[in-house]
């Protein structure tokens, strides 16, 4: 039975208030549960970077020769010590403040600088387009942990340095989608509209472009914060990043390889909190993107 | 509204003459630098569109009507050729594009394209004259004034976003953007060729409407032959990217000359079986605009083709019925069989 419904004639009531964009795609996220579950994932460990030195049982730099290497569940440390003792629960959540920021910084500084240069490209087009891509090409041929490596190197240890390389790693992919979703909303009729009515470049960008692009750049640079933890863990690990002996997982990881064999569950520690981390971080970014391909 | 303060010429002044307008796109070489080329999308189109008047353009598929229509609203520029509104040179420094701007609007096909999904409509429609630094409560209350004339409910609909609309009431706001400037010249690029039948009927009728109310002049691009019929003063028929016959509706309709206009009409279908067309259909696909036939364009599928046609290019002359045509059989002496054998009298050449 198919009736037809004059929206003129609709009485007041059945007319709510329109749901905003924004609205829309959170009500859509809330549905998906896994995606719901991830982003509480991060939200703990949010809470734990923020308030960590406060929730950790322990002083993480305490160390204990008598007490090395303890496996996990051993009396008064929950998960066990590290090689000189210290207590794992602790490290790890006094660590999740400083992975998070060599993870989380490189991305929020490569989405802004991508994001100029990505918009700038697509928006001009021609040959400024090309000039500019090509330039970025040419930081994309490296893959991603050589290039990391390589400018860490060459800037020295240190973490504003090793903050500074991953940044620049992560700026040509971040240009990359900037572009292609600029160039994508650039043959939309709706810019076209707005040059006809006589607007400049850059109110046509702020006005139009923006509202649409940024939103999937997000999406992918939250996908890249995994990539960003694993690779700043990396460098850590080579000790091009944090110094010990900071709680820093990717450097729990270099300094627990060692114990790989006595005890193999204490060394993977670290690695399972990189793990959980980039695997929540993956999860948040699919659910943003399902939630914000709102069908025309 | 009074719109005299900007109207120049007065209205003899044709709205907007269109002179040698051409836009050809290149191709791209491959990287041994073969191929190229250009596709001649428009290739050398004259016309005029009067004021208050509704100018319908039609033509098939890739004949150039769009490429036309971004040229008038300057969204791409031409190679050649000039445009000139209301007697001053488009982008000129009597005209600047941007003052051009603000007296012709477009709409476009696509209702959801052509909206940004980010606006609420009273945004999209407020942006335009806001750009010509109208402040924004002012350009807000012009929006949804303009709203309730083109028949949705400010008070419901002016804070809604485009995808909560259908496809006649985005359509209805589309056009509601294009007069936010107080445009003269309204450019309709298929403006309602998505549309339901219904709504469609009801888009034009509003249309129809608002070209009273406000004194607009319409260019109306369709490829709807009935929709153009109704709507349109002129017509101006379009095929691979020029001009071939331009005319009253009406002479046009009933007297078509061109052979092209002539199977363009007999193809339009009616259920009167009085009214059945004996004339042979259009055969074929247009010619590749890449590589356009010599001569006349039309020569390779037009029944009446001789020598001439594929040797010279006909240029628009005067009818008996008083349209303009580009066909050899309409010029008096030329070499075609079916031409007439002496000029037409001058009663005809002043309807220009």
């Amino acid at each position: 039975m198919h009736i037809t419904v004059d929206p003129q004639k609709l009485p007041e009531l059945a007319m709510q208030k329109s749901a905003g964009y924004w609205q829309t795609v959170g009500r859509r996220f809330m549905q998906q549960k896994v995606a719901v579950a991830a982003a509480l994932v991060v939200l703990v460990l949010l809470v734990l970077a923020v308030f960590g030195p406060w929730l950790a049982p322990m002083d993480p730099y305490q160390s204990s020769i008598l007490k090395r290497l303890k496996p996990i569940g051993f009396p008064g440390h929950l998960l066990g010590t590290d090689e000189l003792g210290r207590d794992m629960l602790s490290r790890l959540i006094v660590g999740t403040r400083l992975s998070l920021f060599i993870g989380i910084t490189p991305v929020i500084c490569a989405f802004v600088i991508g994001s100029v240069i990505g918009i700038t490209a697509g928006y001009a087009g021609g040959w400024v387009n090309t000039s500019m891509m090509r330039t970025i090409d040419v930081f994309y041929a490296f893959p991603s942990v050589l290039l990391a490596i390589a400018l860490s190197g060459a800037l020295g240890a240190g973490i504003t340095n090793s903050l500074i390389s991953l940044t620049i790693v992560f700026i040509p992919p971040i240009a990359r989608v900037a572009e292609s979703v600029t160039t994508q909303i650039r043959g939309r009729d709706f810019v076209d509209a707005a040059r006809a009515s006589g607007a400049g470049a850059f109110t046509i960008v702020r006005v139009h472009v923006l509202g649409n692009v940024l939103g999937p750049v997000f999406v992918y640079a939250t996908s890249l914060i995994a990539v960003a933890m694993i690779l700043a863990s990396g460098l850590s690990f080579l000790g091009l990043g944090v110094k010990p002996p900071e709680p820093e997982w990717g450097l729990m990881l270099n300094t627990l390889r060692t114990a790989i064999y006595t005890q193999p569950w204490i060394a993977a520690l670290p690695g399972a909190m990189i793990f959980i981390t980039s695997i929540a971080f993956n999860l948040l970014a699919d659910g943003l993107r399902s939630a914000m391909e709102i069908k025309q | 509204m009074p719109l005299t303060p900007l109207d120049l010429g007065g209205p003899a002044q044709p709205m907007l003459s269109v002179r040698g307008l051409v836009k050809h796109f290149p191709l791209k070489k491959d990287v041994f630098g073969k191929g190229g080329g250009v596709v001649r999308a428009v290739d050398g189109v004259d016309f005029e569109v009067l004021k208050g008047e509704t100018l319908g353009v039609v033509g098939e598929s890739g004949c150039g009507k769009s490429t036309t229509a971004r040229l008038l609203m300057q969204l791409i520029i031409q190679d050649q050729g000039e445009l000139i509104f209301d007697g001053q040179t488009v982008g000129g420094s009597a005209l600047p594009l941007k003052a051009y701007r603000r007296q012709t609007q477009m709409v476009f096909q696509d209702s959801y394209a052509s909206l940004n999904p980010r606006l609420t409509i009273e945004d999209s429609i407020a942006f335009a004259p806001m750009v010509h630094g109208v402040p924004q409560s002012e350009a807000v209350a012009r929006a949804r004034d303009l709203l309730g004339r083109v028949g949705l409910a400010p008070e419901r609909f002016a804070e809604r976003y485009p995808h909560e609309l259908s496809g006649g009431q985005r359509q209805r706001v589309n056009i509601a953007r294009a007069l936010a400037l107080q445009s003269r010249l309204i450019i309709l690029d298929e403006a309602v060729s998505a549309l339901d039948k219904s709504v469609e009927a009801q888009v034009l009728n509003l249309l129809l409407d608002l070209k009273e109310d406000f004194g607009l002049t319409y260019v109306f691009i369709s490829h709807d032959l009935n929709v153009v019929r109704y709507m349109s003063d002129r017509v101006l028929v379009m095929y691979l990217g020029q001009v071939v016959e331009i005319g009253n509706s009406e002479t046009l309709f009933n007297n078509p000359a061109h052979p092209y206009t002539q199977a363009l009409l007999s193809s339009i279908p009616t259920l009167d079986p009085d009214r059945r067309t004996e004339k042979p259909p259009l055969a074929g696909d247009p010619p590749n605009p890449i590589n356009p036939p010599t001569g006349c364009r039309f020569h390779p599928r037009c029944v009446h083709a001789q020598d001439i046609c594929s040797q010279k290019m006909p240029v628009l002359a005067h009818t008996a019925h008083g349209q303009q045509v580009a066909c050899w059989m309409h010029v008096a002496g030329s070499a075609h069989g079916l031409a007439p054998a002496h000029p037409l009298g001058s009663a005809t050449q002043e309807v220009a």
